[in-house]
């Protein structure tokens, strides 16, 4: 039997449009909106890192260009909070394909550090641009109104950040089985194949590094508008670490795996908290363990197991 | 002026020694594994975390330092052991996410055991700052240096002069190879997590009497060592002895004469200027890839 390439997108709708009757509280639609928005960023990186192969550890970087953006401009510059949110993605996008071409000539731990490097310079001047972005303790960023209507509350926000989720879903599916999506899966095979039958490896490496810098600004701004308050931590090199791992322990090059690492990871410090002190431990040990018996991270492991692709 | 070029040049050579044994301890690990070890972070600061510790149960200083540096080498082992070995042949990213695993136990269990406290050490001798030119050096950066420049001189006869030594680089070039001649490569991947780790450790010992100590520096110190490897050229021992010692001094200098507030940014600059131009780091072998 086979199945529509969307089958997966219906399911994960339907899940979308039930989920905010059957949850309990306002505490995990809270949590819900938080999956949500990881997902979107995870999709992204995912796409630079499982169908490109391309390693970035400072991805958090670009999602404190987009909450700080949001933030800075429309407290102290009165922007509307659209405009502020573009103007994030756009200084996201001119750094990633300004820096994009020397740093993807590098390869393996040499382009893990270059990108390293790049997340925490990004976050060590928010840091310290005090006068603007608070500093180490961060700053309250005013709520979002579009057409003098305001978003404000975990509904109006559930159903904006689900929409965006399942629009993501459905563009990254499309996109993988694109020409440009195999071009990307070309390279990541072998770069020197790929340039043999024609694909410009670098002009596809910046343009997916573009990409997903834009996406994970753009939910920055959102992060930001939703919660209300910015602290350094979002650029900081664990939360870089943080998305990474969801895209790993979901599944390198797997849509859906990007979705169910970025559900799992965000949910289970929540999980973890009942271990009182221990929940670093406990965090690190799931990573390992996880690496260890599921290296190709759990949605192509379980699809391996029975029988499907993922 | 001299004078406070000199000062600025102390605490960056000070400084940048403790990056060295950190960036050897990465091209260690490297070298025998092809592994970046992010836990690499975590071994300085059980360096300086286990000495105070040893001390206030009682211990005399250097028992406790001989101890902090060898449990240290003990978790080295067991990282390799446990977490790496079972995951063999695993891709880049995925190697990379299991040792931050690691160092995320090493500090959450050294955060619950030990406390959130900063601790320090007393100097090794004391002493009155010796005066040189106008600036000050403190007697414990000559113990810095003194012992970093023992630990190389000792690593270059190792790997130079001895069997053992010239077994892990015969491992590090190619290990079937390796294999092939009768070298146990399981023992060259012991001795190399041992030997990192420990150096860690005394790097992260030698310099908490400046510097302080908690269970949460190890990550910023990590990742300079990394900096100073990459910037030497991985895998290259020489490179990263250089690389530790610019990245300290680069960083003393924009410290010194620029902004102090931007002295952790400094060498991921330093880092991403290199790169951008030598993409190998600047003692780096040129290697083609194969299709």
């Amino acid at each position: 039997m086979t199945r529509s390439p969307y089958f997966g997108l219906y399911l994960v709708a339907a899940v979308l449009l039930v989920l905010p009757f059957v949850l309990p509280n306002a505490f995990y639609m809270d949590l819900a909106i938080r999956m949500a928005i990881n997902a979107v960023i995870v999709l992204g990186l995912n796409l630079l890192i499982g169908f490109a192969g391309q390693i970035s550890l400072g991805h958090a970087g670009f999602i404190g260009i987009g909450a700080y953006a949001s933030a800075v401009l429309t407290t102290h510059f009165n922007w509307h909070p659209l405009f502020a949110m573009a103007a994030g993605a756009t200084a996201s996008a001119i750094l990633a394909a300004l820096v994009a071409r020397p740093i993807f000539k590098l390869k393996g731990h040499y382009l893990a550090m270059a990108t390293l490097g790049l997340g925490i310079i990004l976050s060590i001047v928010i840091t310290n641009e005090g006068a603007y972005t608070g500093g180490p303790d961060g700053m309250p960023v005013p709520g979002f109104a579009l057409f003098g209507f305001e978003l404000s509350g975990e509904k109006h926000w559930y159903w904006v950040v689900a929409a965006v989720l399942a629009i993501s879903i459905w563009a990254s599916l499309n996109l993988i089985d694109s020409p440009f999506g195999r071009a990307l899966r070309a390279l990541h095979g072998s770069e020197v194949a790929a340039q043999v039958v024609g694909v410009d490896v670098v002009r596809y490496k910046v343009a997916i590094f573009v990409m997903s810098a834009v996406f994970a600004s753009l939910m920055g701004s959102v992060t930001a508008h939703y919660v209300g308050f910015v602290t350094p931590g979002v650029a900081g090199f664990f939360h870089s670490i943080e998305l990474v791992t969801m895209v790993v322990v979901g599944g390198m090059a797997s849509v859906y795996g990007s979705l169910i690492g970025a559900v799992l990871l965000t949910a289970l410090p929540q999980a973890l908290a009942t271990f009182e002190g221990w929940e670093t431990v406990a965090f690190g040990a799931i990573l390992v363990l996880c690496m260890i018996f599921m290296p190709k991270g759990l949605v192509p492991t379980l699809a391996a197991k029975f029988g499907r692709k993922g | 002026m001299l004078a406070q070029f000199l000062q600025f040049l102390f605490s960056g050579i000070t400084v940048g020694a403790t990056y060295a044994l950190a960036a050897l301890g990465f091209t260690l690990i490297y070298n025998a594994s092809n592994v970046i070890n992010f836990a690499q972070g975590e071994f300085i600061m059980l360096g300086g975390m286990l000495t105070v510790f040893f001390m206030e149960v009682g211990l005399p200083m250097p028992a406790a330092i001989a101890l902090a540096v060898l449990v240290p080498a003990i978790v080295g082992v067991l990282v390799e052991k446990l977490a790496i070995e079972p995951a063999k042949g695993a891709e880049t990213v995925t190697l990379i996410i299991i040792t931050i695993g690691c160092s995320l136990i090493i500090r959450g269990i050294v955060q619950v055991w030990l406390g959130k406290n900063t601790h320090t050490l007393p100097p090794f001798t004391g002493g009155e700052p010796i005066a040189i030119l106008g600036a000050t050096l403190l007697p414990q950066s000559l113990w810095v240096l003194g012992v970093t420049a023992v630990v190389v001189a000792a690593l270059w006869y190792f790997f130079s002069r001895t069997l053992a030594g010239k077994a892990i680089l015969a491992t590090s070039f190619n290990p079937v190879a390796a294999q092939l001649v009768g070298i146990n490569t399981s023992w060259v991947l012991f001795i190399s997590f041992a030997l990192s780790a420990a150096l860690g450790a005394l790097g992260g010992i030698l310099v908490a009497p400046i510097t302080l100590t908690s269970y949460d520096i190890g990550i910023m110190l990590g990742l300079k060592g990394f900096v100073a490897a990459v910037v030497g050229g991985l895998g290259s021992g020489l490179g990263a002895v250089l690389g530790g010692l610019l990245v300290g001094i680069v960083e003393a200098m924009s410290a010194g004469y620029i902004s102090s507030a931007y002295k952790d940014a400094v060498p991921f600059l330093l880092i991403l200027a290199i790169l951008f131009f030598m993409p190998r780091g600047l003692f780096g072998a040129k290697v083609t890839e194969r299709v």
